[in-house]
């Protein structure tokens, strides 16, 4: 008898819990649609939010170049800043946010490669970075490229910077790799590691936040070309509008006080705002 | 077996590039997928012998007479078994290796990270060994360890010839449970940049932006090694369980 009393109950907690978790995702997939591409309302655009600099969540709201320019583009195309509905995009997960429609466009430290543009199509590119390393201040070791060969390096699993450096850039040095950049940070800091090498625009955004400033500075390699441009769904006719908007922000030198407002305080010699279609291999 | 799986799916992909379905075909290949489940199989072995060691002491601790290693064995079972590995693993990079400076004799990022992985999974899986095996120490009847009391055995000797040999018996397959689920637990080393399977796999996400495809080639890969484990240890534990 008390053994019934118990599967009872089990099997309620069981029912109950089963129509939880039916109903939360319910909730979830009828927000996107209301959210999604179709709504005339808001705009959902993808970015990072753990990249300072270039796109990063903070008790205040969103802030880096990614975000300004996506908030540019989408003014452009009618949608003033409370319409715009931002949403994490992970490296993993862009061209399938884009496929599904989860996300109107993407603008998230974005490198456009032809594996890429296979699956999604392109706007811009909006940026030109490269890849390069940041070293501690008082560091004097590290004048070229060829210098890091006898180096402890540190970048982010399974990233095209890694991945780099094992292949091409430094295949001698000894390479850390760590989920995240912050966690290669305090390597350096310590001494454990003697630089973080990934995009120099990612770089710049850590160098110039407030509790690294003067601690760092960048190699100022060109290492690789990293092309950003703004993702959107294949065949999207957003693609063309995104276009006009990028030459627009070039033009009215909105572009140029978005970069120095977010990677100015950390010395970063930025590129010249790319030619839309420009891709430099 | 993996590489009719990509082709065929590329057939069925819309050849909007050209150079697209060369990449799809060559997405396998140009990957060396068999050193890394190698690592992945190393990692495992290695931390499978050693949780079995540890987990083995932290049992007779448990069970001994000492209460001091009574104590000692339920508060390492519990706080090791309590904590996210990932934390564990972290830990032994971030502050064993970097901060305290502890390299485990190796020199390279390589090595050390390896090394690293393997004590961070041998000091979590051995609580779960620890546990599955004081199970077994229980189905063990009492009047075996009383009996061996009687004939003037001491407890190294009673647990050492008389019970733990009839525990392990008993509990092969709840071994086999932890073994594959440390299998699985193995790809937790690629947040310290341990090169096995799930560094590769992402890094061919970051390369290929083939997500479904790639998770599902390296889930064949690790069923490849634990449907095994599984079905050989199952048939072991009934071939030595202890009729009762």
């Amino acid at each position: 008898m008390k053994l019934r009393k118990v599967t009872a109950a089990s099997a309620a907690v069981l029912a109950l819990a089963l129509t939880a978790t039916a109903c939360g995702s319910d909730d979830k997939d009828s927000d996107s649609a209301d959210t999604g591409a179709g709504g005339d309302k808001k705009i959902t655009i993808g970015i990072k939010f753990d990249q300072p600099g270039v796109g990063q969540k903070t008790p205040q709201g969103y802030e880096g170049f990614d975000v300004d320019v996506a908030t540019y583009v989408a003014k452009e195309l009618g949608y003033s800043e409370d319409q715009i509905q931002w949403k994490e995009a992970k490296s993993a997960d862009r061209e399938t946010m884009l496929q599904r429609g989860d996300v109107d466009f993407i603008a998230a430290s974005y490198s456009i490669t032809d594996e890429r543009d296979a699956k999604v199509d392109f706007a811009g590119p909006y940026l030109l970075a490269h890849q390069d390393v940041l070293i501690r201040a008082d560091d004097n070791s590290i004048k070229t490229p060829e210098d890091l060969n006898d180096k402890k390096l540190c970048s982010v699993v399974g990233s095209t910077s890694a991945q780099n450096v094992k292949e091409k850039l430094a295949p001698k040095a000894q390479l850390q790799e760590y989920p995240t950049y912050s966690a290669c940070l305090t390597g350096v800091q310590n001494k454990a590691i003697d630089a973080l090498t990934t995009d120099d625009s990612i770089l710049a955004g850590y160098a110039a936040q407030d509790s690294f400033k003067g601690k760092f500075k960048l190699g100022g390699f060109k290492m690789t070309n990293e092309n950003y441009g703004i993702g959107v769904k294949n065949g999207s006719d957003l693609k063309a509008k995104i276009n006009t908007a990028l030459e627009k922000m070039v033009s009215d030198k909105s572009w140029e006080k978005a970069v120095e407002a977010n990677f100015g305080p950390a010395n970063y010699k930025y590129e010249p705002a790319p030619k839309i279609g420009n891709i430099v291999k | 077996m993996r590489r009719p799986r990509g082709r065929r799916t590329c057939s069925k992909e819309p050849s909007t590039h050209a150079e697209a379905r060369e990449i799809v075909f060559d997405f396998l290949e140009g990957y060396n997928l068999w050193e890394a489940f190698w690592t992945t199989v190393q990692l495992t072995v290695l931390s499978a012998v050693g949780s079995l060691i540890w987990g083995t002491l932290l049992a007779a601790m448990r069970v001994g007479p000492v209460p001091l290693m009574r104590g000692f064995g339920t508060a390492y079972v519990n706080i090791v078994r309590n904590i996210p590995l990932t934390v564990i693993i972290l830990f032994a990079s971030l502050g064993l290796n970097q901060t305290l400076g502890i390299s485990l004799g190796a020199n390279t990022f390589e090595t050390i990270n390896f090394r690293l992985a393997v004590l961070g999974f041998v000091a979590y899986t051995s609580a779960f060994v620890c546990e599955a095996l004081r199970s077994g120490i229980n189905t063990v009847p009492v009047g075996q360890a009383e009996a061996a009391r009687a004939i003037g055995l001491n407890f190294t000797q009673v647990l050492t010839l008389i019970v733990l040999p009839q525990a392990f018996r008993s509990v092969v397959g709840p071994l086999a449970n932890v073994l594959i689920a440390l299998t699985k637990n193995t790809t937790v080393a690629a947040a310290i940049g341990v090169g096995e399977a799930a560094l590769l796999m992402k890094e061919m996400i970051e390369n290929e932006a083939q997500l479904l495809l790639i998770a599902a080639v390296f889930a064949v890969g690790f069923m490849c090694l634990t449907l095994p484990t599984g079905l050989i240890l199952g048939w072991v534990s009934k071939k030595v369980a202890v009729k009762r």
